[in-house]
């Protein structure tokens, strides 16, 4: 066997004239990797760099400390926004948990017509933010939407108004969020469903336990790490949440609906604040670390109980 | 199971599976049916309610006749962009990223754990972390503000994905197989074209639709690395909400959008088994 991979080893590696004729296959494989990680890795430190300058309209050298990270802190746009991504990232992550949850388990009771149901669930998936926020925009819009249908049918004093309603508008955001990507925590929750050992089931079931109790005990618990694995999707959706509240509310009604990646756009590109602008970015990513290192602990010691066990 | 507890429970059940299929429904016919209704009758009523004549000039008006910003070309010159943008991208960090992630998973190189580490850190940076680099690297080589620009930034960027993607179902393979060819005197790209390829038609399938769809439906570089003419379809329905807040015009509007949703609906419902595969791969990292 040794033999037989030694030679192999020689063969894939000729002498010195194979190095010419292998230089295609180098580029190949280096060239796009070594573009992408360097990118990632120059294009952050690049913007932490420009966070820590004096740059405004353009790019500048020079050092200002925590100065641009203090005028972010400080400001009133900066606050809404975390404000409104603290209540609008826990109220989606949950509701669309609940939701995916709920449509999971009753999609996995055999019932008919599963794959067609489950296309209508998953096909807001398939549409862009920008699409699914023009359109909840409408729908919510007191003018044109659900309250001027039920206006129009008689029931004149009906208020569905939140999206010019500046302490309701963040929920607007919510429910099309929910909208768009519940599904997603249904097709992860199913394909959960679907892996629990049958034996265990047939097991509670000889034991005498109705399907609440078998659902509660032996099959919820199984989806703990599918529920981690999609809270900590959705969370990075929302932290970097843009093109669906710029569509919906555009950050309105005044800055009420404002997040934080809106406040990085507006600093960079509309008010010529790249300093603060970078800082701000800095500060999105920082909140998503939050999230992702303890989310990346979990996962490695669950590998490492795994492999030991 | 007795089954006189168990019809009234499957009613409920169906009831309610149904409620929830229509209230996921409900914003795609209520669009559909509003591009089919004339811009009068709907600023008479509102957006929810049935055609009474059906206007099809509408999608007529929102492919090629009204006006984003100043230029009244409809929404063509951005669907065409959309798809110069979208379809070189999507060629370019498929095959790039299956090549990449074939290297990685069985051909085996120094250093190689670590570039793909740091290449799959790609999947949570967030974007606005790139967005002043990109901006300063694209005015730097006179790609701002073209579509060449965004093919460059979403094949690059793709990358993390598509490399993932291949890698993970690559490994799979048997070392085997590669270590045969190899004595036979097969380099590298003879396996990867004789072997590896024909293996890959179900992975490159979940690949080139999970790009597809992300790169049509991008929106942030596309508005802030193009103006006007040159926007993708996700921008100009933007711009084209702003232009015409003064005259609502909500059925050419609407039939805008079902025009620009089409193409990643189209190929939802074609390879929809492909597109959750991706998302749950995509999720699972």
């Amino acid at each position: 066997m040794t033999e037989i991979v030694s030679t192999a080893t020689q063969a894939g590696r000729p002498a010195i004239s194979g190095v010419v004729g292998r230089l295609p296959e180098y580029l190949m494989i280096w060239v796009p990797l070594l573009l992408s990680a360097a990118h990632l890795v120059s294009f952050s430190l690049w913007t932490i760099w420009i966070s820590f300058s004096p740059s405004t309209l353009v790019p500048v050298t020079g050092w200002v400390g925590l100065r641009n990270y203090n005028a972010v802190l400080a400001s009133r746009n900066w606050h809404i926004a975390f404000d409104n991504l603290l209540l609008f990232g826990s109220a989606f992550v949950l509701l669309s948990l609940i939701t995916g949850l709920v449509l999971a388990i009753l999609l996995d009771q055999r019932i008919r017509g599963e794959n067609v149901l489950r296309t209508i669930f998953l096909y807001p998936l398939a549409v862009s933010f920008v699409v699914t926020g023009t359109v909840w925009s409408w729908l919510l819009n007191p003018g044109i939407g659900i309250q001027k249908l039920v206006h129009d049918l008689g029931w004149t004093s009906f208020r569905f108004d939140w999206l010019i309603d500046r302490d309701m508008a963040i929920w607007t955001i919510v429910i099309a969020a929910i909208w768009q990507s519940s599904g997603f925590a249904m097709a992860l929750f199913l394909a959960g469903l679907r892996s629990v050992d049958a034996d265990i089931i047939k097991a509670a079931q000889i034991d005498g336990a109705g399907p609440v109790r078998i659902y509660r005990r032996v099959i919820l618990p199984t989806l703990w790490p599918i529920t981690i694995t999609v809270v900590v999707v959705q969370l990075q959706f929302a932290i970097s949440a843009f093109d669906l509240v710029r569509a919906l509310t555009n950050g309105g009604p005044g800055i009420a609906t404002q997040l934080p990646a809106l406040v990085v756009y507006d600093l960079m590109f509309q008010r010529g604040q790249l300093g603060r602008g970078a800082a701000a970015a800095v500060l999105m990513l920082l909140i998503l670390l939050a999230v992702l290192l303890p989310y990346a602990a979990w996962r490695y010691v669950q590998r490492r109980r795994a492999t030991h066990a | 199971m007795r089954d006189k507890t168990f019809v009234p429970s499957r009613m409920l059940i169906y009831l309610v599976v149904i409620l929830f299929a229509a209230a996921y429904l409900a914003p795609l016919v209520v669009v559909v049916l509003n591009s089919l209704r004339s811009n009068e009758e709907i600023a008479q009523g509102s957006m929810i309610g049935w055609p009474q004549h059906l206007a099809w000039g509408n999608y007529a008006a929102a492919w090629s006749g009204f006006c984003v910003a100043e230029t009244c070309a409809g929404i063509r010159p951005y669907m065409l962009n959309s798809a110069l943008v979208t379809i070189p991208a999507t060629i370019f960090s498929t095959l790039l990223g299956a090549i990449a992630g074939y290297a990685v998973s069985l051909w085996r190189f120094r250093g190689d754990n670590w570039i793909y580490g740091i290449v799959t850190l790609g999947l949570f940076l967030p974007q606005q972390m790139r967005l002043l680099p990109w901006t300063i690297v694209l005015r730097d080589t006179g790609l701002i503000n073209t579509l060449t620009g965004l093919v460059l930034i979403h094949t690059i960027q793709g990358l993390s994905f598509t490399t993932l993607f291949c890698r993970n179902y690559y490994v799979a393979i048997p070392h085997e197989l590669i270590r045969a060819a190899r004595i036979d005197g097969a380099g590298f790209f003879r396996i990867f074209w004789r072997i590896i390829l024909p293996l890959s038609a179900p992975i490159l399938i979940v690949t080139v639709i999970w790009q597809f769809t992300h790169i049509w439906n991008e929106f942030l570089y596309g508005v802030t690395f193009t103006t006007g003419q040159q926007q993708p379809v996700t921008a100009a329905l933007i711009a084209l909400s702003a232009a015409i807040a003064d005259i609502p015009q909500h059925g050419v509007q609407s039939a805008a959008v079902i025009i620009a949703a089409l193409p990643t609906l189209l190929i939802y419902l074609l390879g929809g088994r492909y597109f959750v595969r991706g998302l749950t791969a995509g999720a699972v990292k």
